[in-house]
């Protein structure tokens, strides 16, 4: 019961409180570069959830057999090789969104999220344990991408999943393209600094609903509070920055 | 105990001026009066309406955003009503009123409350309203035809193509005579073309002792110097330097925009830099760049630098011992 709990949360996690773009504020680059449309988003998050979710469970499953003093390397041999396949499928069915995302797909490889969840998790758990992570960043990872995209395509652009049909085209559907909302848009947020102004915001906005439902913050004392603390000399010794403090109060 | 009386013992500062930033803000819009009567002589009744839009949007913003955010109530600083009137005066008359609406909120919202309120903004927000609505919409740079009668409320009709700088630039095109230009009477945004009225309110603002003369003097004496240099290795006149000095954005961009208090820098030496620097880049921008005009660009770029200036001259206090500090730092 306590292991279906823990499973079940590790899943829900990435959605918003530990959302890597939002949150872990991993992987901009891409968000900044793909969220022009909601079409490309998609595209981009389902590409990148796939990778994800490959990559955690083959790297979870070889955790004991990747010696610890190259698992980067290893890791991202497995990460460049789902990459790839991702790469060629949708050169194959979707050329359109090759196009659009350019440079974009193949840089999955070195994209923060997927690296970072293979290191900080998969590297260290169960594979259904890192199957459900992918699984929930990769959905994380979408959503943040979409939610980005919509406010910078229809107030950007003016239009709503414009060329969406390379997408539904796979299933047959090729008579809806889209909508036209504005035809006066404002024009600067499909721009770079647009993704910014964005992304400050929305990430603005999930950090007021993970945080913002009047939960005690972690209250952290001493050497655990300081961000060196993990590479620090001192760390609770005598010498340490907080009983410097201390005795310099006393004085 | 001198004849009875209790000495009173305080820390310093001992005088205080009565200036507070209600009373700034309230000389800076009696300062920009003479431009928005001038733009209304010019552009008609029009330019009233987008200059009201433009500061009870500013207001506005600032009023719900705060009230949101459960801060206090900062609208009787009358800074949001600066902001919103440079705003409309760095917007053509024939402007979408709800485009004016969005470059009010933007400004407010984006540029100053979310990064803090007065004295907190990192770029003068009125200058950030401006480049957002002109990389936003393309009707920043319609100009309307000046006096077209002041009764011309809806804007649209009157429409010309370029303002003396882009006439200059491509070369083509008809430029206004030099007393035109003095007082205001071509193409460009509501309170840019009168010259007249922005030296008039520049002349109360110092004589209040509001601003400084030294940033708008160094920056449009920089754009004056690289212009008469050009002038000699061009074999252009005269009238070359005096229309690239009258047109664009450069009086009101140095007078009111480069002169905020929070976007600039507090010392002398820090002053005459960033007015070189902002009169360095505009000429760039004009001379080199793709722009015809690139007033608001340089006095943004340089208000990210202000930190910066600001470091690298911070006055040493009285009395500190220059080769003492350098050996302690040295220690250290």
């Amino acid at each position: 019961m306590a292991e279906k709990k823990s499973l079940g949360k590790e899943f829900s996690k990435g959605i918003i409180k530990e959302n890597p773009v939002l949150r872990l504020v991993l992987g901009t680059c891409p968000t900044l570069a793909t969220s022009v449309s909601v079409t490309n988003s998609i595209g981009m998050g389902i590409a990148a959830t796939m990778v994800l979710i490959c990559s955690n469970i083959v790297i979870s499953a070889l955790r004991k057999v990747i010696p610890s003093k190259i698992r980067i390397p290893a890791y991202i041999v497995v990460i460049a090789s789902f990459v790839t396949i991702v790469q060629m499928l949708v050169k194959a069915f979707i050329p359109a969104l090759n196009d659009a995302l350019g440079v974009y797909l193949p840089l999955i490889v070195v994209n923060c999220i997927i690296l970072g969840r293979a290191e900080a998790f998969a590297g260290k758990n169960s594979v259904p344990a890192s199957f459900l992570d992918g699984l929930g960043m990769g959905i994380g990872f979408t959503f943040a991408l979409v939610v980005m995209a919509t406010i910078r395509e229809v107030f950007g652009a003016g239009t709503f999943l414009d060329g969406i049909d390379s997408l539904t085209k796979l299933f047959g559907a090729t008579s809806f393209t889209g909508f036209t909302i504005f035809s006066e848009p404002v024009g600067l947020l499909v721009m770079a600094p647009g993704g910014f102004l964005v992304f400050g915001l929305v990430m603005a906005l999930a950090n007021k609903v993970a945080e913002g439902k009047g939960k005690p913050k972690a209250e952290l004392k001493g050497c655990a509070a300081c961000p060196m603390a993990h590479s620090c000399s001192l760390i609770d010794t005598q010498d340490s920055c907080d009983n410097t403090a201390k005795e310099e109060a006393k004085e | 105990m001198i004849d009875g009386k209790l000495l009173h013992v305080s820390a310093s500062p001992h005088f205080r001026s009565k200036a507070t930033t209600k009373s700034i803000m309230l000389d800076v819009i009696i300062a920009l009066l003479p431009s928005l009567i001038a733009s209304v002589v010019i552009f008609g009744l029009r330019a009233l309406l987008v200059t009201i839009i433009s500061v009870a949007t500013c207001v506005l913003s600032e009023y719900v955003f705060r009230k949101l955010l459960k801060r206090s109530n900062t609208i009787t600083d009358l800074s949001a009503v600066v902001t919103g009137l440079l705003l409309a005066f760095n917007m053509p008359s024939g402007i979408p009123l709800w485009m004016v609406a969005i470059g009010g909120v933007f400004a407010i919202v984006i540029v100053k409350q979310c990064f803090g309120g007065i004295g907190q903004n990192f770029v003068n927000p009125a200058i950030a309203g401006r480049i957002f609505m002109l990389l936003s919409f393309g009707k920043m740079m319609e100009w309307s035809e000046p006096m077209a009668g002041i009764m011309n409320i809806t804007g649209v009709e009157a429409i010309s193509g370029a303002t003396p700088l882009a006439v200059m630039s491509s070369g083509e095109g008809l430029l206004p005579s030099l007393m035109d230009m003095f007082l205001g009477i071509r193409g460009g945004c509501l309170g840019e073309t009168c010259i007249a009225a922005i030296i008039l309110g520049g002349i109360y603002l110092v004589a209040r002792k509001v601003i400084k003369p030294v940033i708008p003097l160094s920056y449009i004496g920089t754009v004056a110097v690289i212009m008469i240099i050009v002038k000699f290795t061009k074999g252009s006149d005269w009238s070359f330097v005096a229309y690239q000095l009258m047109s664009g954005g450069l009086f009101l961009g140095a007078v009111f925009m480069a002169t905020d208090y929070t976007t600039s820098p507090i010392t002398f030496t820090g002053k005459i830099i960033f007015g070189v620097g902002c009169g360095l880049l505009t000429c760039l921008i004009r001379l080199f760049g793709s722009l015809p005009e690139g007033v608001s660009y340089s006095i943004i770029l340089m208000n990210v630098l202000c930190p910066l200036i600001e470091r690298y001259t911070t006055p040493k206090p009285f009395g500190t011992p220059k080769k003492e500090k350098k050996e302690g730092e040295a220690k250290a």
